[in-house]
């Protein structure tokens, strides 16, 4: 018998901490099988940050350094320019990379630092007990909006892919979702992409991945998924936002 | 004049610490909160935006994107002379360092509430002091509560002692074991907090119609600005603000009097005593772990030990002289910190050290360090760590220059 599907080499043997549903652990899934796949698991750094993922480290099988929270993209700087062999990336939520990160995601950014930010969009401070984030819904109740996020006084849902996407060293930005099969395809394929433009010495480049937090959001998995297609999807849509990388399409 | 008729005697609610430090804030009618949240100060934002936005309390809440920039809009809010609040913990406060000074150099009566939370790396959410202590520094005030009441009465009380002293307070409480415990709060009413706490009147603000300009350039040395008036110099300026603390002893306790008149719960003092009256052996403790301290004398008594407990209420500014004669019959003192001065020792016993310094107290002083990133402890570790320093009290006993841990080390 010819075995089609195993759990990845590079996942370690425990249970996951992640509330059922969550799209943290399909991401870390597809990350594991990935890092084997491009056989980069000699190469790889990561680095995890505060947030329902600060455990990351307990199911990556590969080198991590955590980073105080929102510094990921200042950390893998430095681990980077001094250990350039290595492909570096940051996993961040959006309250890590769109609200006390900015500033160092827009900079690293803007240097074209050759790192790969993987950015974990649940449109909540999840580990914190789903706070506003600045990527929440106009209108979304969270634990710091309890009648709905009132845009005119609390801001927009924050699209940090398109703002990173005007600076200049960023070569591959690309925005997609955990919520179907297809779509989960299409974000192993973008984090593919995104690892490449590193390894190809290109720049910087980020990935955004709507991810369901069924928890915070009060809804079941199934809802979850539905929510992110019927409302997250129109505020945030999928898709290449910017590829000046120069690859075509493998298929 | 206080109105002493109260409103109605006593509204006891169950409340947990932040719930009992979000309810202070409510009643002390602050106008601007700005905050970001951290486990385990978050319940403390939530409660505040339910109030803001179900239009129980009349305040800007304004969620930042960090703690730097919650502080930098609690001090410009302030300076057009709004009341502020914000709350945070551990890796926020350390984010805000930077504020903090400017908050207490710019002399503006914000108040924060700290839930004191371990500080990374490693990362840890559980409850230690190092991050206030580590903001010992800053020129704020100073509160640490033992339970949910003192967490509610202190920040009612912080306002009024930042806005007769134009220093900002930190009011500090332990993370889980009061933040996320429950218990009973008797909870004044609006009229009555109304009645203790005035509205804020800035003794400056800025204002269009006279312009004004703050926290200039400043050389060193006085100098003549662009009116021709004689200015401070940097180190006149710190001069102040260590006078202002200094001073600030005798308002923290009228304070806490003028509290007590009118709500029947005294803070007329710098620290709790418990039976100290006879105790020859004086446990040191702050926050919490001062309650943990009063069973472990329990034991002690019982052993025929006279122990009692000095529960440091106000660290900044740090009661010295009101300290020496509470200290007077001590010949042992074991000082418990929940921190460490890195190379050196706890923090509070470096202050008990000095405090003692020139007063002919002949006590020896053992320091322990307990219960950093939430280790667990317990009554009977206070009570051992008593007895192991018993030998100190004879002739010749030791006298460890360096602190003790209790830990698996
Ligand atoms: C300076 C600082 N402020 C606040 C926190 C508390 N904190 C930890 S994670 C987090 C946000 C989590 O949200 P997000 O980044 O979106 O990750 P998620 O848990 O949703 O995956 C916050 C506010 C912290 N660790 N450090
Ligand atoms: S709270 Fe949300 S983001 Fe965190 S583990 Fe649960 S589902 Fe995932
Ligand atoms: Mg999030």
């Amino acid at each position: 018998m010819r075995k089609v599907y195993t759990r990845p080499r590079l996942l370690k043997k425990v249970p996951f901490h992640y509330c059922p549903g969550c799209g943290h652990s399909i991401i870390h899934r597809l990350m594991t099988e990935l890092i084997d796949e491009m056989h980069l698991e000699d190469r790889i750094i990561g680095i995890p940050p505060p947030g329902c993922s600060v455990f990351a480290y307990h199911y990556f099988d590969v080198d991590m350094a955590e980073s105080a929270h929102g510094r990921g993209a200042a950390v893998a700087t430095g681990i980077k320019r001094a250990f350039p062999e290595a492909i570096v990336f940051t996993y961040q939520g959006d309250g890590d990379l769109a609200a006390i990160g900015t500033a160092e995601t827009i900079h690293a950014a803007n240097r074209g630092e050759r790192i790969t930010a993987i950015f974990i969009n649940n449109a909540v401070y999840g580990m914190t007990g789903g706070q506003m984030a600045p990527t929440t819904l106009s209108q979304q109740v969270t634990t710091t909006t309890p009648y709905g996020r009132d845009t005119g006084i609390e801001g927009y849902p924050i699209k940090m892919s398109e703002i990173v996407a005007l600076v200049k060293g960023a070569v591959y930005i690309e925005r997609t979702a955990v919520n179907s099969p297809a779509n989960i395809r299409k974000t192993k394929k973008a984090i593919r992409k995104g690892f490449q433009a590193q390894i190809d010495n290109l720049g910087f480049s980020l990935i955004e991945i709507l991810s369901p937090c069924p928890t915070n959001w009060r809804m079941n998995p199934l809802e979850s998924w539905q929510w992110i297609d019927n409302e997250m999807i129109k505020e945030f849509p999928l898709g290449v936002i910017k590829d000046i990388t120069g690859k075509t399409d493998a298929d | 004049m206080i109105n002493k008729k109260l409103d109605r005697k006593a509204d006891i609610q169950i409340l947990d610490g932040n719930h009992a430090a979000a309810l202070g804030a409510k009643l002390s009618r602050v106008q601007v909160i700005a905050a970001y949240p951290i486990t385990p100060q978050s319940p403390v934002t939530e409660s505040l935006s339910e109030f803001v936005e179900g239009g129980d309390l009349h305040a800007e809440y304004i969620a930042v994107e960090s703690e730097h920039s919650a502080m930098a809009v609690c001090t410009s809010a302030s300076l057009v002379g709004a009341r502020t609040f914000t709350a945070t913990s551990s890796h926020g406060l350390a984010y805000m360092h930077e504020m903090l000074h400017w908050v207490a150099g710019t002399r503006l009566p914000v108040v924060l509430a700290c839930v004191n939370r371990a500080i990374g790396a490693p990362w840890n959410v559980q409850n230690d002091q190092q991050d206030s202590i580590s903001q010992r520094d800053t020129g704020w005030i100073q509160i640490y509560a033992r339970n949910n009441q003192e967490i509610l009465d202190s920040v009612i009380q912080a306002y009024k002692i930042a806005e007769s002293v134009y220093v900002p307070v930190m009011v500090c409480y332990d993370g889980y074991i009061l933040s996320h415990t429950e218990m009973p709060v008797d909870v004044p009413s609006q009229g009555d907090v109304d009645r203790f706490l005035p509205p804020y009147k800035p003794h400056a603000i800025l204002d269009p119609a006279n312009p004004r300009n703050y926290n200039l350039v400043t050389l060193a040395n006085p100098r003549v600005n662009a009116d021709g008036i004689l200015c401070h110099g940097y180190m006149e300026i710190r001069y102040l603000l260590q006078e202002a603390l200094q001073k600030s002893r005798e308002t923290i306790i009228n304070v806490g009097q003028e509290f007590g008149k009118l709500f029947a719960r005294s803070y007329a003092n710098m620290f709790w005593e418990d039976r100290l009256d006879d105790a020859e052996i004086v446990i040191v403790a702050m926050g919490s772990l001062a309650m943990e301290a009063t069973v472990a004398v329990d034991m002690l008594r019982e052993e025929g030990h006279r122990v009692g407990v000095l529960s440091l209420r106000v660290f900044r500014p740090f009661p010295k002289d009101y300290l020496i004669e509470a200290l007077s019959k001590a010949r042992l003192i074991v000082v418990f910190d929940k921190n460490i001065s890195y190379g050196s020792e706890g923090a509070t016993c470096s202050e008990i050290k000095s405090a003692l310094y020139g007063n002919r107290i002949n006590a020896v002083i053992r320091n322990f360090i307990v219960g950093l990133g939430g280790r667990d402890v317990k009554a009977r570790e206070i009570a051992d760590a008593v007895r192991k320093s018993l030998p100190s009290l004879e002739e010749g006993g030791p006298n460890i220059e360096y602190p003790e841990w209790i830990c698996h080390m």
